[in-house]
């Protein structure tokens, strides 16, 4: 499958990334409307860690043996037909075992409504993901691996 | 301690409309010139801080910024203009001396501007590139005085396309910006140059198309470093510094620099105005011939001059010591600092050096004997093919390959905080250039550049640059005086046979 790769050496640490992800997950897709009137705006997929020079971008690595669908009660952390880790809000039960498990650390909580607050889907309807397309420098980058 | 009188050069024009506060200018910028205001949550920008490298421009998603020029305006005078009021200010305030990257700036007369090509018309048919074959291939080295079947010729150098990348030292620029141009050099099939910092040892699997270069200081110059390369050049000097030499600060010898060239880290990479064992031509002839005996004779070495005023009589003198190659930087050449006052006003245009050159050589009957090579402010593919007419073998880029990377020309180079990621050694700052991509784009520029000299060519019913060399009749001359057009060796425009 397709997978995301971090090349944390040319990651310069804009965080554009977040920005496009968060507005390809808006209603509106147009990124001045989604940062200027939308309300209940979404939540960034990406997990930006920064120590000294080094900084990358992280995304759901939607693992081989996830353990996030291995904990779910509900099947709301679920994988598709492409292996590809995805979540369904209306089943979600808001008990974060999911958010427990990950490896990683890149799955938010949504505090207010007691829910799952984002989860990389590698963009649903887009053949390159909006982080990788619109990284300045090509630290990320989509491959099959 | 008085308030500093130093005014901003540039206004950062920020549409509130569109900005999205996203804060990626505010994290971006290594002159700290946008900060947030957390009272008023708006960003909000030091004006007086901002160099114009354009780089938060280029970062902004939503195209909110603006960069423009805001030169502090003083009563209209014609012979003091602001930039020479401002520069007394500032040295009043700092008794420096001041500084500058990049070539001159200056408004000297663009010969290149004022030269036009020729074409084909009826009596002789133009050529399409993209239906007959166009030779580019170039070779850079001593050639035979009469052609002998089976008789082994000097080394050359062989180029698929007239330009190479001007020596830029690691040090100078980052070592991504030395790979960028080390690979897309390779894969192009033409040269890259190592400048007098020194081969670092990533740069080892691109060595078969690098010039060494052995300058004044001889940094990292070793029996491997010379043999290892496809050419070695020997540096006397630089067209934005002809005379002075280098001074590469203690704060941009970090660990990788120190060790590749071998100086202790933290200390001033110091490179002397003269080289302490050349005083005459015939100290040059003997370093060359050092240089050959050293790698056998199996590889060509040349000497980088910069074009002054006898420019002519020493390339001659250059040749009959033995160079295999002279490059000649005219007064645009760039560099990483040296004095304003040096860059701007010392030396001569590169289209008069290299006419000048090319003619003494030939009339001397020793032009064969080395390959000349333009370097010094190619803005185009058109520059390019000018200087070859008027007697250039082939030519170095090395701003416009910078420009390539992302260069914007701020000239601050010598303050080690390009936010490029090009002239510093800012870990923060390096990561910005990713080598794959200055690849990319530094092969494009090769590859652009070639195939509209390709059509140039087409045009004037040549099918091989080779043929073009020291062509002048290709070229007319416009607006330009007698002294002028004799000396580039030109009619004027409506002149024919």
């Amino acid at each position: 499958m397709k997978k995301i790769v971090i090349d944390e050496e040319y990651c310069m640490g804009c965080r554009l990334c977040e920005i496009y992800c968060v507005t390809f997950h808006s209603k509106s897709k147009d990124i001045i409307k989604t940062f200027r009137s939308e309300k209940d705006r979404p939540i960034s997929a990406i997990v930006f860690e920064e120590r000294g020079y080094t900084t990358f971008a992280l995304q759901c690595r939607h693992c081989k043996d996830a353990p996030c669908t291995d904990a779910c009660l509900t099947s709301a952390m679920y994988k598709d037909k492409s292996n590809v880790v995805l979540y369904n809000k209306d089943k979600c039960v808001g008990c974060w075992m999911c958010i427990m498990v990950c490896p990683f650390g890149i799955i938010k909580p949504d505090l207010k409504n007691k829910k799952v607050a984002s989860k990389c889907d590698l963009c649903i309807g887009r053949e390159i993901p909006a982080c990788v397309e619109n990284c300045p420098n090509e630290a990320i980058s989509i491959k099959e691996l | 301690m008085a308030k500093a009188k130093i005014r901003s050069e540039f206004k950062i024009r920020r549409d509130l409309e569109k900005c999205i506060q996203c804060q990626a200018c505010v994290r971006m910028c290594t002159n700290d010139v946008h900060y947030l205001d957390t009272e008023s949550n708006t960003i909000m920008s030091f004006n007086n801080r901002c160099v114009g490298c354009h780089f938060c421009e280029d970062i902004c998603p939503t195209n909110a910024i603006t960069i423009e020029r805001d030169t502090p305006e003083i009563k209209l005078n014609y012979h003091w203009e602001s930039k020479s009021v401002y520069n007394i200010i500032k040295q009043s305030e700092t008794g420096g001396v001041l500084l500058s990257g990049m070539g001159s700036d200056k408004q000297y007369k663009e010969y290149f501007d004022h030269i036009v090509l020729n074409a084909s018309q009826v009596t002789n048919p133009s050529i399409d590139p993209l239906r007959e074959p166009m030779e580019l291939k170039t070779f850079i080295g001593r050639k035979p005085d009469k052609f002998i079947i089976n008789e082994e010729i000097p080394p050359q150098l062989i180029l698929e396309t007239p330009i190479m990348f001007s020596a830029m030292s690691y040090g100078s620029i980052s070592l991504n910006a030395q790979k960028s141009l080390a690979r897309a050099a390779t894969k192009y099939g033409t040269y890259w140059n190592t400048g007098e910092g020194g081969l670092h040892n990533d740069l080892k699997p691109y060595v078969n198309n690098a010039i060494v270069q052995v300058a004044s200081g001889r940094f990292g110059v070793d029996i491997e470093y010379l043999k290892s390369a496809a050419a070695i050049e020997i540096k006397i000097g630089q067209g934005a510094k002809p005379g002075i030499g280098g001074h590469l600060p203690g704060e941009k010898v970090d660990e990788e620099v120190s060790k590749t060239r071998r100086i202790p880290s933290g200390t001033d990479a110091l490179s002397p105005a003269p080289h302490h064992d050349i005083y005459s031509i015939e100290d040059l002839k003997q370093l060359i011939y050092a240089l050959k005996e050293v790698t056998r004779y199996k590889k060509p070495v040349g000497v980088k001059i910069a074009a002054v005023n006898n420019v002519a009589p020493i390339a001659s003198g250059i040749v009959r010591a033995g160079a295999d190659f002279v490059v000649i930087d005219g007064i645009r050449g760039g560099t990483g600092a040296a004095p304003t006052v040096i860059r701007d006003n010392v030396g001569i245009p590169i289209e008069l050096a290299i006419a000048v050159v090319d003619q003494r050589l030939r009339e001397e009957g020793i032009r064969q004997h080395a390959s000349l090579i333009a370097a010094g402010g190619f803005r185009s593919s058109s520059d390019i093919i000018k200087a070859i007419a008027l007697g250039a073998d082939a030519v170095y880029i090395g701003t416009a390959a910078l420009i390539s990377l992302g260069c914007h020309l701020c000239q601050k180079c010598y303050t080690g905080k390009c936010n490029w990621g090009i002239a510093t050694q800012d870990p923060c700052l390096t990561k910005r250039l990713n080598p794959f991509v200055g690849e990319k784009r530094a092969y494009n520029l090769l590859r652009a550049w070639s195939l509209e000299i390709k059509e140039m060519l087409g045009g004037m019913g040549i099918n091989a640059i080779e043929s073009l060399r020291g062509n002048r009749e290709q070229l007319r001359g416009i607006g330009l005086s007698e002294i002028e057009l004799k000396l580039l060796g030109i009619k004027h425009a409506g002149e024919s046979w």
